[in-house]
């Protein structure tokens, strides 16, 4: 199909330096998931809408699914598989089990890397500001209420209870 | 959605590299793809060749100058709201771009990419077994505007909302090409055609934008949209007023998702001088009235879009002359 040269893309994906021949066609989201092979970025609407392939470059929540893959030479990629250490869920994972924050669980790790990087900015966010965090990522099973319950269980005084 | 066609990337690190690679047909810019990507997985548009501008430094500034500020191209809408000097200087441009999209897209799209933001309409932005079972249209493979069957010309709606913020501002843009540099008013880089709304020729780059200050205004922005995030506006409403309800001293208006491109209002020169009252309002009302010409380029009905400009710049009017008398 691709009569376009494949480049080297060079990226660190998880906190591993990768170096991967890549075609100039091919979305971040797909490159995550068929030549990273980590499918815990979810592919939604496919085309920006729904926020279900929510991922973090250089710590800014970004849409894999309208990013190109070669774009992101350098840049350093976070997915929902970096946040558990050792078999541990993050506090913001276990939050949303603990909470009900995931329901069919499609939009959990776009909502949580949404979150994440809402968290690293602010650790203390409003409800409007969470509001306002995740206002582009959409839940089909409307679980909203909750989803805004685990994030808030993470934070100030509810984190260190938990802590 | 379908997969993306195949095109080429080039990833040039200087605004001159950029231009000599977009000077050949069949090449188009990529800035933070946040329109554009969907549009070429749906189909519209089949470029052999991207020039992607996100590793452009010089293109990312934005520095003061003696009237006003200098916003590159490719300076995201995140970096935008952040930016001390818009939140002082600029509110209305501030508040335009808070509504663009959801927070996730403004840490890629830009402000050039808002500014040359392709027109929108419910017979385009759609897949492509979508568009060819229904023969295409004007604007893409077809011979009719679906829109406006009668007539010749694409009616898609200009849908950004940066442009009626910054030309309140009196915005210049830098347009640069291998042909050379040149500084055009933004209003100049738009024409009531909705498949070709930009004037820009092939190749020529949205370098940056400059605003002008406006002193002793209250300005604001307003839009309204079927979903509160991630949405384009059924009609936006940028404003700058001076004066009282008793005395308006100077009004701006510019509109957009109204029209195939972002327009300012005419004729408020009549109302300066006089209170803002309910005869005032009326005026205001007649004028938005004739020139705005929603069409049936969305799901909701053009005649409820034309009702929510007249409204909105009725009562945005009203607010920052309250706002201006309070402040006093």
């Amino acid at each position: 199909m691709a009569n376009n040269s494949k480049t080297i893309l060079k990226l660190t994906v998880n906190g591993e330096a990768r170096e991967d021949l890549v075609p100039p066609n091919i979305l971040l989201i797909d490159y995550l998931r068929e030549v990273v092979t980590i499918t815990g970025t979810k592919s939604g609407c496919d085309g920006g809408e729904c926020g279900a392939c929510t991922i973090l470059i250089n710590g800014n929540p970004t849409l894999s699914c309208i990013s190109l893959a070669v774009s992101q030479s350098g840049k350093n990629i976070e997915t929902i598989e970096s946040l558990a250490t050792n078999g541990r869920l993050s506090i913001l994972q276990q939050m949303f089990h603990e909470k009900l924050g995931t329901q069919c669980g499609f939009c959990t790790p776009g909502m949580i890397m949404a979150s994440e990087a809402l968290l690293r900015k602010n650790d203390n966010p409003t409800d409007d500001e969470i509001t306002k965090a995740l206002e582009g990522n959409l839940c089909r099973c409307t679980g909203y209420v909750k989803i805004l319950e685990s994030v808030k269980a993470v934070i100030g005084d509810n984190a260190r209870v938990r802590v | 959605m379908e997969f993306l066609p195949d095109f080429d990337v080039k990833r040039p690190l200087t605004i001159v590299e950029a231009v000599a690679m977009a000077a050949m047909k069949n090449t188009c810019f990529l800035a933070g793809g946040t329109d554009l990507m969907p549009n070429l997985r749906r189909g519209v548009g089949n470029p052999k060749t991207l020039v992607d501008l996100s590793a452009i430094a010089e293109m990312t500034e934005i520095n003061e100058t003696d009237s006003g500020l200098c916003i590159g191209g490719g300076v995201t809408l995140q970096q935008l709201i952040a930016n001390p000097q818009i939140q002082r200087d600029f509110n209305v441009v501030m508040e335009a771009a808070e509504t663009i999209a959801g927070t996730t897209h403004r840490y890629t799209a830009t402000v050039g990419g808002n500014l040359c933001l392709d027109t929108r309409c419910q017979y385009y932005n759609q897949s492509e077994w979508w568009r060819s079972a229904n023969d295409y249209c004007l604007k893409h493979k077809g011979n009719i505007c679906h829109v406006a069957p009668k007539g010749n010309i694409c009616r898609a709606a200009f849908s950004g909302d940066l442009a009626p913020a910054m030309l309140i501002h009196e915005a210049q843009v830098e347009l640069i090409s291998t042909e050379g540099r040149r500084v055009v008013n933004l209003d100049d880089m738009y024409q009531e055609d909705g498949a070709n709304s930009l004037t820009l020729k092939q190749g020529e780059l949205l370098a940056s934008v400059t605003l002008s200050k406006l002193d002793g205004y209250q300005t604001a922005y307003k839009k309204m949209r079927v979903r509160g995030g991630v949405d384009f506006p059924l009609a936006g409403v940028a404003m700058a007023v001076r004066g009282s309800e008793d005395n308006l001293e100077d009004m701006r208006i510019a509109l957009t998702g109204t029209n195939s491109r972002p327009i300012r209002l005419e004729g408020t020169d009549a109302l300066k001088g006089k209170p803002l009252d309910e005869a005032g309002l009326k005026a205001l009302g007649k004028l938005v009235f004739a020139q705005v010409m929603p069409m049936r380029s969305t799901f909701t009905p053009a005649a409820y879009r034309r009702k929510v400009a007249i409204n909105m710049v009725r009562r945005l009017a009203l607010n920052l002359l309250c706002q201006a008398y309070s402040k006093r």
